[in-house]
């Protein structure tokens, strides 16, 4: 129990040190290609520290629910970033929840966003919930069947126990149907994280953005709860396709050496996925609202494709 | 040893049902008396009722008691075993909490309206309905299912002064005698073969079917169950007779008379027919896959909020078949042990769904108490006024949107894992069914999620829209008692999942031949895993307690991490005009816009926009707006079908003439050919 709790609590300080780093980095690396300076690396931890000084103004329309959404957020992400393994195969919690449990509790925190941007009643807040629940939606089938090749490979959803089948056959990506539904999962991972082509974090204006109108209304320690539980939300995302996928350097158990060069593994192969993602984003443009489903239906072909493959090869 | 103690109690609550049924009506001319006898023999009888079916669980052996009726073919068999004991238990549930609700809730009724004939109908419903989880004789069967069929046609038409009302009436009556009348058909055919009318005797002669008999028996009870059930294609009365009741009663009709149909299927495709062809498995499967999200894309259309949760009943109910088609291929493929796992999904959705569907309904039907409407577009704020309801319908849309760590979740989790378990286990190309099938229970659980965030969003969060809205107040004590009671029971078994599954061991026993509910427990009854080893785990209970630690961190680090934080009330960003009105906020129709236009292949969306304007066509005086969207089914389907059988009829009067002597022409033509079909063997 003692040992859990530790576990837990070593994983946790872990999560939250480096999930505003990870946005920092890709701030940081999006400028640098874009030649432009960008804000500093640490920037995003500046910013969680300042709004939490800050005050906070709840509009007069809101109930409970406003309030009560940065905290769900939080702390499903939070709780979700405990079921996956990062720097080990043997994830704290994951004998409490397997990818399953991962998907909803993400899904919670969603459904309490939606209705957040809702509460406040102004008509920002409805068209980010709308188009939330609406991408997510599309999204969610190909994320299944993408995560479903996988679990079908390792027959278990349980993610210690993917990640271990992963780890013992280290090169399996090489095979068509991980590549495919490593494909389908990295268009998942651009539409969850909302970002270009199918959502733009940078901006405020209102043809763009999903997830920024739904935040439109927090400020302060809200919204610096919402901030954090979203860069958590992208790590966990992000650690989950590395991890499943490339599963380098996961350590089997918790010594001290393990973890050390578990970490260092772990933190590189994030590097790398951040750099794609950078690429993704500064190469393309946002696509139209109503091309987005297109994008996802490219994702759930690949995802049914990796599907097929599985028996074929 | 336990045979005595379930029977009487049994009888009790059929006494209890009995009694109310016959004191309502006898009391119908003093209201307010009328109202305590029908609410409180309606709660006896589900104490009593829930009493039994616990005992009746628990124990694996089934209790059989029988008297003799001196027609042949018919007696008053009733057999309670595990399956029926599990529905007895979700009705007792359900009717407790109703009738709980109804105390309040039919107190407008006074002056009104008979509160006599409501309490008769109230209890006949649940008295057929317990008559046909236990009879175990087809005739016993059909008389209550009929008798259940009316009881529902008296409650839906129970505001007949309303046009809609009548029309729904009508076209649930034309189902439910259409369902009977397979039935009817797949009862026949089985007593052909077996010569009784037993339930035991047709698991007897199932051995004896020939393949042919079994597929049209099956074809039979599955058009007949599927109707009763609402499964698309035969869902269109659904959504046209559960809103229009009143809500107590559409909260049963969802919540547990759809479940009739599913009662059913387990008991007739489990039981009664042999080992059905995996075909027959798969078809389950597919066509609750299509009702789940075809289901879904409709209630999503929907701004009513009572039609919104009709159709989300057809979807659920497609979720329960998915799990009960895994369960029927895995048996004929030879896994035992996963059939097992798949009902138990499939049986557990069936419990969940009709708790937090009930529970919906009558939140729905707290807030159609308060404000007069149903249409979502004029509601809006009703959190503030009605605080309690509010919880308990956001706790429901939780739940029914499968998020952990509530019921809704346990069991589409199993039902994942039951499907993902299905590719190991069958072979060739329809094992790619199974992942598919999941990413699309994948596609319904968002879908879903998204229409309760517009549910609940725009009915209850930010301003009001209509003058209905503003004058809202609380429901009163009772009818919160009772969506409480139902809110608890979505918690406990979420949160208590573990300790509940062990009860469908009898169940699965009975049916499959294995108990697995204790293989679905592990490390001491905290962790829910799917009873293959390295398979999946989750624990609900720990997802609650996790979610609740992590929250201690975010609580320090809001409140107390620095001194200078401070709470004010501020108006939210109006974009520069004077201050935020109904009109700035998003309406149901726009939320579900983007949905609409992604699948407006199935929906055809027709709109029309009027404008009156003066000088330019930018500043309008006045706007129409309409917009609809093509229901598929009723013009594709029904409509033709309607025409062709008109067409039919008008042929047919041609012997129809009116003259009596054409008529006994007729009679003994019949006479003739009867006696010639009776006579030989």
């Amino acid at each position: 129990m003692t040992g859990l709790l530790a576990k837990a609590g070593l994983q946790l300080v872990l999560l939250l040190l480096v999930a505003p780093l990870l946005s920092g980095i890709i701030k940081t690396l999006k400028a640098r290609l874009q030649t432009r300076r960008g804000p500093h690396i640490l920037q995003s931890y500046r910013d969680i520290f300042k709004l939490f000084g800050k005050g906070t103004v709840i509009p007069e329309t809101a109930s409970w629910i406003f309030s009560a959404t940065p905290y769900i957020v939080f702390v499903t992400a939070a709780l979700v970033g405990l079921m996956i393994p990062m720097t080990t195969t043997d994830a704290p919690l994951s004998l409490f929840g397997g990818v399953l449990a991962v998907v909803y509790l993400l899904a919670l925190g969603r459904f309490f966003l939606a209705l957040g941007g809702l509460d406040a009643g102004s008509s920002f807040g409805g068209l980010g919930s709308s188009r939330e629940m609406t991408i997510s939606a599309i999204a969610e089938p190909a994320m299944m069947l993408a995560i479903f090749t996988v679990a079908l490979a390792a027959s278990s959803t349980n993610l210690s126990e993917m990640a271990k089948v992963a780890v013992s056959q280290s090169w399996k990506f090489l095979a068509p149907s991980q590549m495919l539904a490593f494909a389908a999962l990295f268009i998942v991972l651009i539409a969850e994280t909302g970002r270009i082509p199918v959502d733009n974090p940078a901006t405020h204006l209102e043809l763009t953005m999903i997830h920024e109108a739904m935040i439109l209304e927090y400020s302060g320690p809200y919204l610096a709860l919402l901030e954090w539980g979203a860069s958590i939300k992208q790590l966990v995302l992000m650690t989950l396709v590395v991890n499943t996928f490339f599963p380098f350097g996961l350590s089997s158990d918790w010594t001290l050496r393990g973890l050390g060069l578990g970490l260092i593994f772990y933190l590189t192969k994030m590097l790398l996925l951040a750099c794609l993602i950078v690429l993704v984003e500064t190469t393309n443009a946002k696509l139209r609202l109503f091309r987005v489903p297109e994008l996802l239906m490219v994702s759930f072909i690949f995802g049914a494709l990796a599907l097929i493959s599985t028996f074929l090869f | 040893m336990n045979t005595l103690p379930v029977s009487m109690i049994f009888a009790l609550s059929l006494a209890a049902y009995s009694t109310g049924a016959l004191a309502s009506l006898a009391t119908w001319r003093k209201p307010a008396l009328c109202r305590y006898i029908c609410c409180g023999s309606g709660l006896a009888g589900a104490v009593f009722g829930g009493f039994a079916a616990v005992l009746g669980v628990l124990q694996g052996t089934p209790v059989r008691w029988m008297i003799s009726s001196g027609i042949p073919l018919f007696a008053y068999s009733f057999d309670y075993d595990a399956l029926a004991g599990f529905f007895n238990l979700t009705l007792a549930i359900l009717a407790g909490g109703v009738s709980v609700y109804s105390f309040g809730y039919l107190k407008e009724f006074e002056g009104k309206r008979s509160i006599g004939f409501f309490g008769f109908l109230f209890h006949l419903l649940l008295l057929s309905l317990t008559i046909v989880f236990t009879a175990a004789n087809a005739f016993l069967f059909l008389i209550g299912w009929e008798v259940m069929a009316l009881a529902a046609y008296g409650l839906v038409t129970f505001y007949h002064e309303d046009r809609e009302t009548r029309r729904a009436g009508l076209l649930y009556i034309v189902m439910a005698h259409i369902d009977a009348g397979c039935l009817l058909l797949g009862f026949a055919l089985l007593m052909q073969v077996s010569g009784s009318a037993d339930f035991a005797s047709f698991r007897t002669a199932a051995a004896h079917l020939s393949t042919a008999q079994q597929a049209a028996a099956f074809v039979l009870f599955f058009l007949g169950f599927g109707i009763k059930a609402g499964v698309i294609p035969f869902h269109i009365w659904l959504p046209a007779a559960h809103p229009v009741a009143p809500s107590n009663i559409s909260a049963l009709l969802s919540g547990i008379v759809l479940k009739a149909g599913i009662y059913g299927m387990a008991r007739i495709f489990l039981d009664g027919l042999g080992v059905l062809p995996s075909w027959a498995g798969l078809l389950v499967l597919i066509v609750g896959v299509g009702s789940a999200v075809l289901g879904v894309l409709y209630a999503l259309m929907e701004h009513d909020l009572k039609r919104l949760l009709a159709y989300h009943s057809i979807e659920n109910i497609g979720i329960i078949l998915i799990g009960l088609g895994a369960a029927l291929v895995f048996r004929v493929a030879g896994h035992p042990q996963l059939a097992a796992v798949a009902l138990i999904a499939a049986m557990f959705h069936t419990l969940n769904h009709a708790i937090f569907k009930c529970l919906l309904f009558l939140g729905a039907g707290s807030v159609l108490h308060s404000t007069g409407t149903r249409n979502m577009e004029e509601l809006g704020g009703l959190i503030r006024p009605m605080p309690v309801t509010a919880f308990c319908f956001l706790i429901g849309a939780v739940a029914i949107s499968g998020l952990p760590p509530l019921n809704g979740f346990v069991s589409e989790w199993l039902t994942y894992q039951s499907l993902l378990a299905g590719f190991g286990a069958t072979g060739g190309l329809t094992r790619i069914l199974f992942p598919l099938a999941g990413s699309m229970l994948a596609l319904t659980g968002a879908l879903a999620a998204a229409c309760f965030v517009k549910a609940f969003g725009i009915t209850f969060l930010a301003l009001p829209r209509g003058a209905e809205s503003r004058l809202a107040h609380e429901a009163p004590r009772s009818m919160l008692v009772g969506m409480g009671c139902l809110t608890v029971a979505c918690l406990a078994l979420g949160l208590g999942v573990t300790w509940f599954l062990p009860t469908f061991d009898a169940m699965t026993e009975q049916l499959l031949g294995r108990r697995v509910g204790s293989n679905l427990i592990s490390s001491h009854g905290w962790v829910l895993s799917e009873g293959i080893r390295h398979g999946g785990t989750v624990s609900t209970v720990a997802i609650g307690i996790g979610l609740l630690i992590l929250l201690i961190p975010a609580v320090v680090l809001v409140s107390t991490g620095t001194r200078r934080f401070a709470r004010r009330r501020g108006p939210a960003w109006d974009c520069g005009l004077a201050g935020l009105s109904e009109e700035n906020e998003y309406t149901a129709t726009a939320f579900s816009k983007a949905l609409r236009m992604i699948f407006s292949v199935l929906y055809q969306p027709r709109r029309e926009i009027q404008a009156v304007f003066d000088v330019s066509p930018y500043f309008p005086k006045a706007i129409r707006f309409e917009s609809e969207i093509e229901p598929t089914f009723e013009k594709r389907l029904y409509v033709p079908l309607k025409d062709v059988l008109l067409r039919f009829a008008i042929r047919m009067r041609a012997i129809q003439a009116g003259s009596i002597h054409a008529y006994l022409a007729y009679i003994f033509v019949t006479l003739v050919l009867l006696l010639l079909f009776g006579v030989r063997p």
